[in-house]
């Protein structure tokens, strides 16, 4: 599996809970604190390393908050096709 | 274990260049949010960023100018189509959208979007239609649906009294001069992703000068439907697209091979041959 993380800009979050509803690995939690603009913001609860890294949170996200990463090298064989692509433009 | 720092990891996905830092007043799970988003992301995608011109109409969307990271202008209620032809027409080599709602565009503007296509003017519209007045507190609009409760229509929308909602994206598509006229929604990830090939291909079609292209968009409205953010998605799938029909209305002959790029190409060995645009 591919291994992914991601970063919410903790103050710009809404607490609308619409990442929660997509998440395929059930990796995003609201938080028990306030932000700054006094709205529970999402959080990455993620011990075991589940997330992938697959952005359907930050597609579904209404206020852009969250940047979506991904580990390189991870998953070769959902790479591949890819790095066959680039190599061939090259 | 060694943590893994975050330079090793790629970035996939990160909020695009067009829009502004500025918060949003949306209310919480408001998906006008998100269509700014995906025309932020179409704009970089393009490359057009330092090109573009952005008519904000009157409405929630009222401060349109100040999120997306482009030059921007407000219009009058519902003379946003009007405005935009001016600006075109002074600088043609802009690219010109509007961003106006069901109130600005179905109700008072109606006049203008019309006139807008029956010209063919070279502009780009984003008809966002969430079935109310949101900004003024979820008044009836002309898009309310039928029996749906609103501040000004308390018992459900009276069709007897007041008709029935108004299918836009239909009635524009009668006129020769809009050349691309298409029905999406963002009730969900799939669908958000149909919305931003559209809008994609709307900006290509002004761009390659072949008339008005007009995309409507579902949105939800949480805070005048009196519904969870998530609920309202819902709604949007079980209430409106059955009375507003998800397809592309008109897409004109020669805006055709627009709507087909996307697909990489998978003839050699089953694997990419071409790279994809982005």
């Amino acid at each position: 599996m591919a291994r992914g993380t991601i970063v919410v800009e903790t103050n710009r979050c809404k607490g609308c809970e619409l990442c929660t509803t997509v998440c395929p690995q059930d990796v995003l939690a609201m938080s028990d604190s306030f932000n700054a603009r006094g709205y529970k913001p999402v959080v990455l609860v993620d011990p075991k390393n589940k997330c992938t890294g697959c952005a359907l949170c930050a597609v579904i996200c209404p206020d852009a908050v969250i940047t979506v990463f991904r580990l390189p090298n991870v998953s070769r064989m959902s790479r591949a096709p890819l790095a066959r692509a680039q190599a061939m433009a090259a | 274990m060694t943590p893994i720092a975050l330079a090793d990891y790629d970035v996939v996905y990160r909020r695009p260049d067009a829009l502004t830092d500025v918060q949003t007043h949306y209310c919480p799970g408001c998906t006008h949010g998100l269509i700014h988003r995906l025309i932020g992301e179409v704009i970089d995608e393009l490359g057009i960023r330092e090109n573009t011109i952005c008519v904000a109409p009157v409405g929630c969307a009222v401060f349109a100018y100040n999120y997306f990271n482009v030059d921007g202008c407000e219009a009058p209620h519902g003379r946003a189509p009007a405005m935009a032809t001016g600006i075109k027409r002074v600088i043609p080599d802009r690219v010109v959208f509007t961003y106006q709602g069901d109130g600005d565009l179905a109700a008072i503007g109606t006049n203008e979007i019309i006139h807008a296509a029956g010209r063919g003017e070279d502009l780009t519209v984003i008809f966002v239609n969430n079935a109310n007045y949101g900004m003024t507190g979820g008044q009836m609009a002309p898009t309310t649906l039928a029996g749906q409760v609103t501040t000004s229509s308390p018992y459900g929308r009276d069709v007897d009294l007041v008709g029935m909602p108004m299918r836009v994206a239909e009635l524009i598509s009668t006129i020769p001069g809009a050349s691309y006229v298409v029905r999406r929604s963002v009730h969900n990830v799939a669908n958000i992703n149909k919305t931003k090939a559209a809008i994609k291909t709307a900006f290509q079609v002004q761009m390659a000068g072949l008339g008005l292209s007009m995309v409507e968009v579902l949105s939800s409205c949480p805070t005048n439907w009196h519904m969870s953010a998530d609920g309202a998605l819902k709604w949007i799938e079980d209430a409106m697209i059955p009375v507003y029909p998800l397809g592309d209305y008109r897409v004109a002959d020669a805006v055709e091979p627009l709507t087909k790029r996307r697909r990489p190409d998978r003839s050699q060995n089953g694997s990419l041959a071409t790279i994809p645009e982005e």
